[in-house]
């Protein structure tokens, strides 16, 4: 199955440079934020300052009063028109849903969520009487702590009964795809090797560059909405859905987006109250977040406490895994919301031969910020999670970490491979990667400099981690969600439209932002279609040009909306053949297609296909009953999951006097199938790594005990810069998926799934000697320190920020 | 109001502006200058960055009354009359240093101000040199090879 | 993002600036270069009703050479400091706090001034301007007063500048020959130091003959290590000989306990940042 990808004399496998580009280098681009409209208004958000409390009034006059303003209103004013905050993955029958206004009228439910709104003609006019609208609240105790709002000590929502929104679960024995992991374990009791570990993922905040914007215009026939989303489709959907304006009189265009992560694959609060104050004053209107507004109320990530089991034979073979988690929901069940730690279900047992297994998620609400999809969504957790445990197991046996992962994992000649989480992995090769992954590291040479180090006692020591990592990408298979109880399909659609100039422009209902897609796709058609890879345009998010679609996320663009496109082009050849053997008077069983060409097998003769769009559009020739088009359009549905894999090895130098921890070097191999761009590919990959690395290093979303955001801004909240991060060197192996005809799989969130393990990893690596077997992420110099010091994790972060920005009057200058 | 004269990527122009208003906010909503862009509100992403009298400077940190009698280069400006790209707008493009592009005029200008410092730098220097520009989509990787392709101190990208 | 509406002012000259202020006192705030203040003002955690900006005051920029020491002008960007080479020359040790200062947006912006009278202790300048004992000039309606930096930083984001007054210029003393080191710990590069340490040393052959040391974000304002900066003269410059002086670096200190990490912890950092501090400015490290 594996190898080297043939060099292509086509466009697919050639690393063209984007097309994208040109715009947004010279700044010649169209931001939500960059839209002006006549008579534009502007909204600023009056929010809570309380994780839980009841509005027992909201003064508007002096607002009102203030100079510009338009309009203040709140949630009771908007009434029904503000339509609801939907949830599209109950993940259980029963699950407890608060319902979700998007301005609240009688309680609000975490620090940020918005209770009035004020209009004027400028942002700052708007800002300025959004700070002379009085509402008095009366505090109510808040569920804060995950680990304690399980428990139910204080409810989220009280009226709820309960902070447990659902408990999903899923048992290899149950389901007849392995053993009983019960038994499993107590065998390993007995006979055999148990190892029992308690992780935390940290809350993170996708933090796209981007603030998120919206503007609706309710002027014409539809109203538009512009919006830094990337799920035009789903949000018009939503929108009509709950609002009752009818879904074809709403267009939603997503324009240029400046990063999403899964950030913005939410149907907003803000995005709602903006529609519904344009459809009250009939104006439109316009609303953009500041940073801290984004940090605060923009869905956050992760947030889960793993409960773990690890079972297996004296030897090292794992025989059961048995997962318990708690994850934090927030205030909310958001769109994917209780969905997000059940992608995480299907991947635990990642590559590895587990004979039994077992799964369960707590979804818990608590009164902070809502979580969702962020970039990994489910995957990183679960990778994380064995990733680490695989390293403890090989640390008790007194293994080399890739040896025990070696016994364990499916093995090249054994695929397709069905899982004991019930999933069939089509195509891999985790020996092949792995060998190359370490050849490029210099494996060997590190570990050699790590026992140096080690024996000479140096102050700065060395740590290698392991993440040999799988994941289930391209969403996907409907039926697989609508077993899952998803309220939606998992298909994409694609049109590809023959221009009379014998120009190509494609349709794809997938939303980019920042992925490439208008270069991919262009390399793809221009291939499939024979036409140069300039002459194709591709249109996406906007949803009167892609009427449908599914949009961007779970790396599903290119596997199921690039298979789309390919099953639209070889429609528009099928229908260009009939005209095509008209022409050319000739059979169409004759006609061979090849290099965008129709020519008569054994002839000289030929007509273009470009040729025949021209004919069509004439359509002075066609053959009798044939239409006057070969435009195609198509959906697809796909029919599996893909599972690009990959093995990542990270080199983390320690400074055991400050807990510092420095990128010594970072390589990985990863197979991700055949590659359309491998510019583009490698952009993905670099980026997913360092969001990866950021969780285990820098990133953390931190509350204080009043349930205040105290990482509220880019000064507390981490990101990492270009002077924090090194350069990394990648490879690839192929296995071509068996299931889609590029053989492609998803890449987007690759790096990020594998990077976070193979850094804590890592550090535990270098820390091993000291007694340290966890250090909590993020792994602070400070936790670090602490752990060399104590031999535990590190302890908590404490939750507070330095006031850099001070409120004071002094003389600063 | 103030008034303010000044001169925005070769272009004089003249307002009255509020005080309070921000360079970054008279550029894109004076002057529809929209290719510089807002990230934040703490002047930690960059995204904002401009040249003001020819060194680079963070807009949403200036306000635009202290601009005035300043020369102004945003990312609109860069590129030559007959829109040649600048050397490093081309770089970014070469390199694939940009994904979705909201940090790239703020990356772009401040690598031409880090190269008219330094125009051989390490890759030390320039990953210094971009500590106060966020990106992040790229992990730095492609933009640091950018700023060295640039530079004419590496190859470019590699795939 | 939008800061509160206010008036602005900028003025020609010091005096007319003093006029200003003496005119809406309370109600106004001094912009220099503005990079903390701004953030300040776009959050709306101040709201003046006047703002003065000293920006159009030629005189307040520059580095000159006093004799016997040097006069740097409040108005002075970081970046024409860190520059400069009489700066390097008689004051190294701010040079090397400046390359760690912010970053190079903010450096061509921000003016030295500023940054000392913003008096954040965790901004990057105080901890060299004490250990170097400079002299703060401060113009107000009766004249001017010379205030010295161990007086210059009272708490918090406060100074000895009295509302009427304005920071016009900072005195450093000449510190030719002496090695110089700033060690700056932060998680990631664009933070505020969670610990720094400036040190500056006057070496004698391989022993030190002076050490000044200064503590960044040790306390609610820069502070001295007196007690290690004492025990470090006459000691040989190595590891084994500065050790035990830098165990001494965070004698007295009271350092805040944030996100970034606790007091206990920094006071920990303190002793190791000195250390090696020292070393590199001994030219050792």
């Amino acid at each position: 199955m594996t190898a080297t990808q043939e060099p292509t004399r086509g466009e697919i496998g050639r690393d063209r440079r984007r097309k994208e580009d040109q715009r947004l280098i010279t700044g010649r681009t169209r931001w939500t934020d960059n839209i002006t409209l006549p008579g534009m208004l502007h909204l600023a958000m009056v929010r809570s300052p309380f994780p839980h409390a009841r509005i027992t009034s909201i003064d508007t006059e002096a607002a009102k009063a203030a100079p510009n303003v338009v309009a203040v209103f709140t949630g009771a004013d908007l009434g029904e028109g503000q339509g609801a905050c939907i949830n599209a993955w109950p993940v259980v029958p029963d699950q407890v849903t608060p319902a979700h206004l998007p301005m609240p009228t009688d309680r609000v439910a975490f620090a940020g969520e918005t209770v009035a709104v004020v209009v004027a003609r400028s942002a700052a006019e708007a800002r300025d009487a959004a700070e002379l609208v009085e509402v008095d609240y009366d505090e109510l105790p808040a569920a804060l702590d995950l680990k304690e709002s399980a428990d139910n000590k204080v409810l989220a929502h009280p009226d709820l009964g309960t902070n447990v929104s659902a408990v999903w679960r899923f048992d290899s024995a149950e389901a007849g795809t392995g053993g009983d992991v019960e038994q499993a374990i107590a065998e390993a009791r007995e006979n055999g090797i148990v190892i029992e570990r308690e992780y935390r993922q940290q809350r993170l905040i996708p933090a796209f560059m981007e603030p998120r914007s919206t503007v609706v215009d309710p002027t014409g026939e539809q109203i538009t909405v512009w919006s830094a989303t990337q799920v035009p489709h789903i949000l018009r959907f939503a929108i009509a859905a709950t609002t009752g304006v009818p879904e074809s009189k709403i267009r939603v265009i997503a324009p240029d987006v400046g990063g999403g992560f899964g950030g913005k694959l939410q149907q907003t609060p803000e995005e709602m109250i903006t529609f519904a104050v344009a459809r009250k004053l009939g104006k439109p209107v316009k609303f953009t977040e500041t940073r801290s507004e984004s940090l605060l109320t923009a869905h956050h990530g992760r947030d889960q406490w793993q409960r773990l089991t690890l079972a297996a034979t004296k030897d090292g073979h794992v025989t059961g895994l048995k997962v318990d988690l708690l994850a934090d929901l927030g205030a909310y069940v958001a769109i994917v919301g209780g969905g997000v730690p059940v992608l995480g279900a299907f991947m635990f047992n990642a590559i590895y031969k587990f004979p039994a297994y077992q799964f369960q998620t707590t979804n818990v609400l608590t009164n902070k910020t809502w979580t969702d999809a962020y970039r990994g969504a489910g995957r990183p957790e679960a990778t994380f999670a064995i990733e680490r445990l695989m390293d403890e197991l090989a640390h008790e046996l007194g293994k080399d970490p890739l040896k025990v992962r070696e016994m364990n994992w499916i093995k090249h000649e054994e695929f397709p491979f069905t899982t004991v989480a019930g999933l069939e992995y089509d195509s891999g090769n985790y020996e092949a990667a792995t060998a190359r992954a370490k050849e490029m590291f210099g494996y060997d040479a590190l570990r050699a400099e790590q026992a140096e180090r080690r024996a000479r006692g140096d102050r700065v020591q060395l740590g290698i981690g392991v993440s040999t990592f799988t994941e289930m990408c391209g969403l996907a298979p409907s039926r697989v969600l609508g077993s899952l109880n998803y309220g939606a399909g998992g298909w994409e659609h694609a049109e590809v439209r023959m221009l009379a100039t014998g120009k190509v422009e494609v349709v794809t209902g997938a939303s980019a932002h920042g992925q490439g897609h208008e270069t991919a796709f262009s390399q793809i058609v221009a291939d499939r279609l024979g036409v140069p890879f300039e002459d194709v345009e591709v249109l996406h998010g906007d949803t009167q040009i892609s009427h449908k679609g599914l949009d961007t996320y779970g790396s599903r663009s290119l596997v199921v909306g690039g298979e789309a496109l390919v099953r639209a082009v070889d429609k528009v050849i099928e229908k260009a053949r009939p005209v095509a053997a008209h022409l050319l008077e000739a059979s169409a069983d004759d006609l061979e297609f090849a290099d965008g060409r129709f020519t008569v097998r054994g002839t000289d003769s030929g007509v273009a296909i470009t040729e025949v769009a021209t004919a069509v559009f004439a359509a002075h020739n066609l053959p009798d009953g044939v239409e006057a088009s070969i435009d195609s359009e198509a959906t697809y549905d796909p029919v599996n999951f893909n599972y690009p894999h990959g093995t990542h090895l990270c080199a983390v130098e320690i400074d055991t006097e400050t807990g510092q921890v420095r990128m010594r070097k970072y390589a990985c191999c990863d197979d991700i199938g055949n590659v359309i761009n491998p510019l583009i590919v490698s952009g993905q990959v670099h980026g997913g790594l360092v969001q990866g690395i950021a969780q285990a290093l820098w990133e953390e979303a931190v509350y204080d005990d009043n349930g205040t955001l105290v990482t509220g801004s880019f000064v507390d909240y981490l990101l990492p810069t270009a002077a924090d991060t090194i350069s990394f060197e990648l490879d690839h192996t192929t296995s071509p998926a068996t299931t889609n005809s590029l053989g492609t799989k998803g890449v987007g969130e690759a790096g990020t799934i594998a990077s976070t393990p193979a850094v804590v990893n890592a550090v535990v690596d270098a820390l091993r000697p000291y007694g340290v077997h966890d250090v909590a992420m993020p792994c602070t110099p400070e936790r670090v320190w602490r752990a060399i010091n104590s031999g535990g994790p590190g302890g908590e972060t404490t939750q507070a920020a330095a006031p850099h920005f001070d409120e004071s009057e002094g003389a600063a200058q | 109001m103030t008034r303010i004269s000044l001169t925005v990527d070769g272009q004089n122009v003249v307002d009255d502006v509020e005080p309070r208003m921000l360079l970054v906010q008279y550029l894109r909503e004076k002057l529809g200058k929209t290719g510089t862009v807002i990230g934040c509100d703490t002047s930690n992403c960059g995204a904002c960055t401009v040249h003001l009298d020819g060194r680079s400077v963070k807009s949403c940190n200036v306000l635009a009354v202290q601009a005035d009698g300043a020369e102004v280069t945003t990312i609109e400006g860069l590129a030559g009359a007959d829109g040649t790209l600048h050397p490093v707008q081309e770089a970014f493009r070469e390199c694939h240093g940009l994904q979705c592009g909201f940090c790239t005029p703020g990356m772009i200008m401040q690598t031409v101000d880090l190269l008219a410092e330094n125009p051989s730098p390490s890759e030390e220097a320039i990953r210094l040199g971009l500590e106060g520009n966020l990106c992040r989509c790229t992990g730095y990787h492609n933009i640091v090879r950018a700023v060295q392709h640039a530079a004419g101190t590496a190859e470019g990208a590699s795939a | 993002m939008i800061p509160a509406a206010f008036e602005y002012v900028a003025p020609a000259s010091v005096e007319e600036a003093l006029a200003a202020l003496a005119e809406h006192g309370d109600d106004a705030k001094i912009i220099a270069g503005g990079q903390s203040l701004l953030p300040v003002l776009r959050m709306r955690l101040n709201a003046p009703e006047w703002v003065i900006d000293l920006g159009r005051i030629a005189s307040l920029r520059g580095v000159r050479d006093g004799g016997d020491h040097l006069a740097i002008g409040a108005m002075t960007t970081h970046h024409d400091v860190g520059q400069d080479p009489l700066v390097h020359e008689h004051a190294l040790l701010i040079s090397k706090a400046i390359t760690h200062l912010a970053d190079a947006q903010v450096r061509h912006r921000g003016t030295f001034g500023g940054a000392l009278a913003h008096a954040d202790p965790a901004g990057d300048l105080g901890a060299p301007a004490l250990a170097l004992d400079a002299t703060f000039v401060v113009q107000g309606p009766g004249g001017t007063r010379e205030v010295p930096a161990a007086d210059f930083f009272v708490d918090l984001f406060e100074t000895a500048i009295s509302d009427d007054e304005i920071l016009t210029e900072v005195r450093v003393p000449k510190y030719d020959g002496w090695g110089a080191a700033y060690e700056k710990f932060v998680r990631i590069a664009h933070q505020w130091p969670i610990v720094a340490v400036a040190a500056t040393v006057r070496m004698e052959g391989d022993t030190i003959a002076e050490a000044r040391i200064g503590l960044t974000n040790m306390g609610s304002t820069p502070v001295r290590a007196r007690a290690a900066e004492a025990a470090l003269v006459g000691v040989p410059a190595t590891e084994e000989g500065i050790a035990g002086a830098a165990a001494l670096a965070a004698d007295g200190t009271n350092p805040p306990s944030d996100l970034n990490g606790d007091a206990d912890y920094r006071r920990h950092l303190a002793t190791v940042l000195t250390r090696r501090a020292v070393l590199t400015a001994a030219g050792r490290g």
